[in-house]
């Protein structure tokens, strides 16, 4: 079997605060293949983003990585010194957020910071690197990249500026890219593009695409397989489309009857009571047992570690007794 | 049969967006106009749920703030049970409707006052309007409202800080319940919160709806939480309404090109590999819309007469290519 | 009731108790939290409140009214503090040219001063804050001409616009004035040369607060303008209000200070630390330095402390910050 682009084993951070320490991630593991998308969704204080941040070594004090591996094609990276990590940051792995203005410099052209990018990574001439930026602006949709390239971010639309970082993303053609709500602050009309090009760069360059977001629809038009987030834990994990199909996890069944949808009936959405615990009162055994409905006693104490099911992987104390068809 | 509850005719609001004076006569320039609303007319009948849909800079919550009367139209009117919203001669009777008009906003962060309690806020219209004299019927009535939006009576002695977003939309929506309202504009309810709480609120309108009769009013650039409150729709695009239609309907058989796009454009949960109108190009700036009708950029559909005039809105639809019966052959 | 609704019962158990009381919510917010880390803070706030408990309690603690002229006597004068060779008890910081005290005359110099820069801040803080009210809120032409007479009144310097005032009200009320309506004119005058700062943050605070949803819920029930302003906005803008009061009260000591020196201040019969000063500056070179050094240092400790606790107020309650 190939190694994974991303392998991520067991990934616990911490926050200190004057109250004692928050646990935002708890156990976190999954892998991402070469040219898979794997969304990651959850709902706000899930830890979707802290995990996509502390793979690309993002996580500032007084938060730290308090225990896991997270390897990047084998090499290990969550202890890397932060100077090596720049290095793999923008080389090995790219980044794109959800507000492009934070990834942009308003003070420069935009062909100048694609440029001056491509120059840190690759060993290429000002005039290649040139071409190679007006190349990847075309291939993100830019029309008249050679004219706009002389652009500055605020002469670009919120669209336009997202695909200028999705370009700065891919420029040193990474392995990975850590996508965090990409289209959250996008328009319909204009998400649906940049989903579309997000799928299709996975697919041209084999790149390996972590997407982390709070929009489902998003996930299921966009991944392969999807992990769900649940107050710094991972509920469950799988193809997206077993996962969103016949999800398995209560949480996920009630975050799937949650969301209302073009082709559904009037009838009530699923309702899950109550709200995401707070990081400082985080329920013992499993973290969701208070809004759950099937909860019984073993729940209230001993926490849920990963079952498979199959494809899926599921923690959920409900899925132990029973025997899974797949492991016999 | 009666007139409808609400109606819009013509509203039209334009905003002053040009530098300040001093800077147009030293720098150059001249005055700009941003046209944020334009010839919006439509009704909304008792008890049920109209919903304008549009994306960022469609207009909508303009719409939303002159419909309550929270911004005064450039020219166009609203009456509201027969009452208008701008005829200065009925300023007495507006005085008497506004117990009845209540919104609820995007942001339920900004939308409770930080500094008050929780009874302070909820009771605030109660006491504006004179509904209940004494504190302690005040404070019963408070209490039953929380428990009406799901929250405990004892919540109204806590502060807005200490509940979640989840928590303070039920706040906003208890106090837009507190003077007995009867007509409730949402504005983006649910769009600043996560999708399990975005199902609870949603469900607590819809259950508050069937109790008190209530008629909505409800703004959303989310298709697919219009889709399942609305009775009926309309779908805006630079200002204007573009197509008008009842809620099943126009998902059904969208007829504007644009409304097909959008449709199109929304992420789908069921993958049901559904034919799609592929999305092409952005939202123009409002300030320097195209001339004629503002989406013929970006349509498939788009001929000579859509460069130069704007299609008026026929048999709920404002297009050319779909008004303009085709030539018979 | 229907079924439907019974069953958002069920939601938010949360928690249930009462909000905890006003002491215990003090003690228990971030600002206190923050406060309790700075040990400079800590340090400001208590000779700050020891200086305002020595104002007032200063006839209690003082040896002598040192502006009674029974009182002193002039055998006493001109003593050097106690610990040096020809002190004398009780004069702890020693005594001036007419036997006056220089502990009793700083503490009712003191009491003086503060008076001065209270008033003169609530003064200021009342007209701006009204004033950046107005503007802010109602926005266009009133906007216009109140922010336009804030402009050119702050390219003059603070100190310039009192002298001024002070001059004008002296030609208008007569030269000679008792001591009271010195301090008045003294408050009048400070009170108007730093108004413009709070009317300008009140103002900027104003224009976000009010385009919050919670203004338009309120507006949307029909509470009058002035009702929404003072019940709703002003709340919301305290904080820096507060930051810039605490400042202030180190800017109006200093200015009140500054007047006296110059001699367009408090009179010689009942003086602020500012007059104590000027008097003693005639003592300097004789070799009675404690006249002027004891007031002198008054004066920094309590203006640097101030200011301290003003730079810390506007850092904690500072979001970016924290």
């Amino acid at each position: 079997m190939t190694e994974p682009v991303l392998s991520v084993r067991n990934l616990q951070v911490e926050f200190a605060s004057r109250r004692g320490t928050l646990r935002a991630i708890d156990g976190v593991s999954f892998d991402i293949a070469k040219g898979e998308v794997l969304g990651v969704v959850g709902e706000s204080g899930a830890g979707k983003s802290v995990t996509g941040l502390s793979v690309i070594g993002l996580i500032d004090p007084p938060g730290r990585i308090a225990g896991g591996e997270i390897r990047l094609s084998g090499l290990r990276i969550d202890n890397l010194p932060p100077e090596e990590m720049r290095r793999i940051r923008g080389k090995r792995i790219g980044m794109i957020f959800q507000d492009p203005l934070t990834s942009l410099n308003p003070l420069y052209r935009i062909g100048d910071q694609i440029v001056e990018t491509i120059r840190t990574h690759l060993n290429l001439s000002e005039q290649a690197a040139r071409r190679r930026a007006i190349e990847l602006l075309a291939e993100v949709g830019i029309p008249a990249p050679e004219k706009r390239i002389d652009g500055y971010p605020h002469e670009f639309s919120g669209g336009m500026r997202q695909r200028v970082v999705i370009a700065l993303a891919i420029c040193a053609e990474p392995e990975l890219i850590i996508a965090d709500e990409p289209t959250t602050a996008l328009d319909v009309s204009v998400q649906a593009q940049i989903i579309s090009l997000i799928k299709r760069l996975g697919r041209d360059h084999g790149t390996a695409v972590m997407l982390v977001t709070h929009d489902m629809g998003v996930i299921a038009e966009t991944s392969d397989r999807v992990a769900v987030m649940y107050a710094g834990r991972v509920a469950e994990i799988g193809p997206v489309q077993d996962v969103v199909k016949n999800p398995l996890h209560p949480y996920a069944k009630g975050l799937m009857g949650a969301i209302p949808t073009l082709a559904g009936d009037d009838k009530r959405l699923v309702q899950i009571p109550g709200s995401m615990p707070r990081l400082s009162a985080i329920p013992r055994g499993c973290s969701f047992n208070p809004r759950c409905a099937f909860a019984f006693d073993r729940c209230r104490v001993e926490r849920p570690e990963p079952l498979p099911r199959g494809a899926q992987s599921v923690a959920c104390h409900l899925y132990d007794s029973v025997p899974t068809e797949s492991a016999a | 049969m009666s007139a409808p509850f609400v109606q819009v005719r013509n509203l039209r609001r334009v905003f002053d967006v040009s530098k300040p004076w001093l800077n147009r006569v030293l720098e150059g320039g001249h005055l700009e106009y941003l046209k944020a609303v334009d010839s919006v007319t439509f009704d909304i009948r008792k008890g049920e749920t109209f919903a304008l849909v549009g994306e960022s800079g469609s207009g909508k919550t303009t719409v939303a703030r002159m419909v309550v009367g929270l911004l005064p139209p450039s020219s166009g009117n609203v009456l509201i049970d027969g009452v208008s919203m701008t005829d200065p001669r009925q300023a007495p009777a507006r005085r008497r409707l506004r117990r009845r008009i209540q919104m609820i906003f995007q942001d339920p962060y900004a939308s409770l006052n930080p500094r008050f309690r929780v009874d302070a806020i909820i009771a605030e219209p109660i006491r504006a309007f004179d509904l209940i004299q004494g504190e302690r019927d005040i404070q019963a009535r408070v209490g039953e409202l929380l428990s009406l939006v799901g929250l405990h009576p004892d919540d109204r002695l806590k502060y807005p800080h200490e509940f979640s977003g989840g928590q303070r939309q039920r706040i906003a929506i208890a106090r837009a319940l507190a003077s007995d309202a009867e007509f409730i504009v949402c504005d983006e309810p649910t769009s600043a919160l996560d999708v399990s709480v975005q199902a609870q609120i949603l469900n607590l309108m819809r259950d508050l709806q069937d109790k008190f009769g209530l008629t909505y009013m409800f703004i959303s650039h989310n298709l697919a939480v219009v889709r399942h409150m609305a009775s009926r729709v309309g779908v805006m695009y630079l200002g204007r309404i573009v197509e008008i239609a009842e809620g099943r309907e126009l998902f059904a058989r969208p007829r504007m090109p644009y409304t097909k796009m959008l449709l199109g454009a929304v992420p789908d949960l069921a993958m049901s590999g559904r034919q799609r109108v592929p999305v092409k190009g952005d939202i123009p700036n409002p300030i320097d819309p195209p001339p004629g009708c503002a989406f013929n950029p970006r349509c498939p559909l788009a001929f000579d007469l859509c460069r130069k005039e704007t299609p008026e809105l026929i048999d709920g639809v404002a297009c050319h290519a779909v008004n303009t019966a085709p030539v018979p052959a | 009731m229907s079924e439907a609704v019974v069953r958002h019962k069920v939601e938010d158990r949360g928690s249930r108790a009462a909000s905890p009381g006003w002491f215990r919510r003090t003690l228990d917010s971030d600002l206190f939290y923050s406060f309790r880390r700075s040990k400079i803070t800590m340090i400001a706030a208590g000779v700050t409140l020891l200086f305002f408990l020595l104002a007032i309690f200063a006839s209690a603690l003082a040896v002598q009214n040192p502006f009674d002229p029974a009182q002193l006597q002039l055998m006493n004068s001109r003593i050097s503090p106690l610990w040096t060779a020809d002190g004398q008890s009780p004069f702890l910081l020693g005594t001036d040219e007419q036997g006056r005290d220089v502990f009793s005359a700083i503490l009712y110099g003191l009491r003086i001063s503060l008076v001065v820069g209270v008033l003169g801040v609530l003064f200021s803080g009342a007209l701006g804050i009204l004033l950046g009210l107005t503007a802010g809120y109602f926005g266009g032409a009133v906007d216009g001409l109140i922010m336009r007479v804030a402009d050119v009144q702050l390219s003059f310097p603070a100190i310039l616009i009192a002298l001024l005032i002070n001059g004008i009200a002296k030609s208008v009320l007569g030269n000679r004035l008792d001591e009271m309506s010195m301090l008045g004119v003294l408050v009048l005058a400070i009170g108007l040369s730093f108004w413009v700062q709070y009317a300008r943050t009140v103002r900027g605070s104003v224009m976000v607060e009010k385009n919050k949803d919670y203004v338009a819920a309120a507006q949307l029930i029909g509470l009058p303008a002035p009702v929404i302003m003072l019940r709703h906005v002003l709340p919301n803008t305290m904080g820096p209000i507060l930051v810039i009061a605490t400042i202030n009260l180190a800017l109006a000591i200093i200015t009140e200070a500054t007047l006296s020196f110059l001699g367009s201040g408090m009179p010689e019969t009942m003086p602020s630390l500012g007059t104590l000063i000027r008097i003693g500056n005639n003592y300097l070179f004789a070799g009675e330095w404690w006249i002027v050094a004891f007031p002198g240092l008054a004066l920094a400790a309590l203006i640097l402390s101030i200011n301290l606790l003003g730079d810390w107020l506007r850092d904690a309650l500072n979001p970016k910050l924290r």
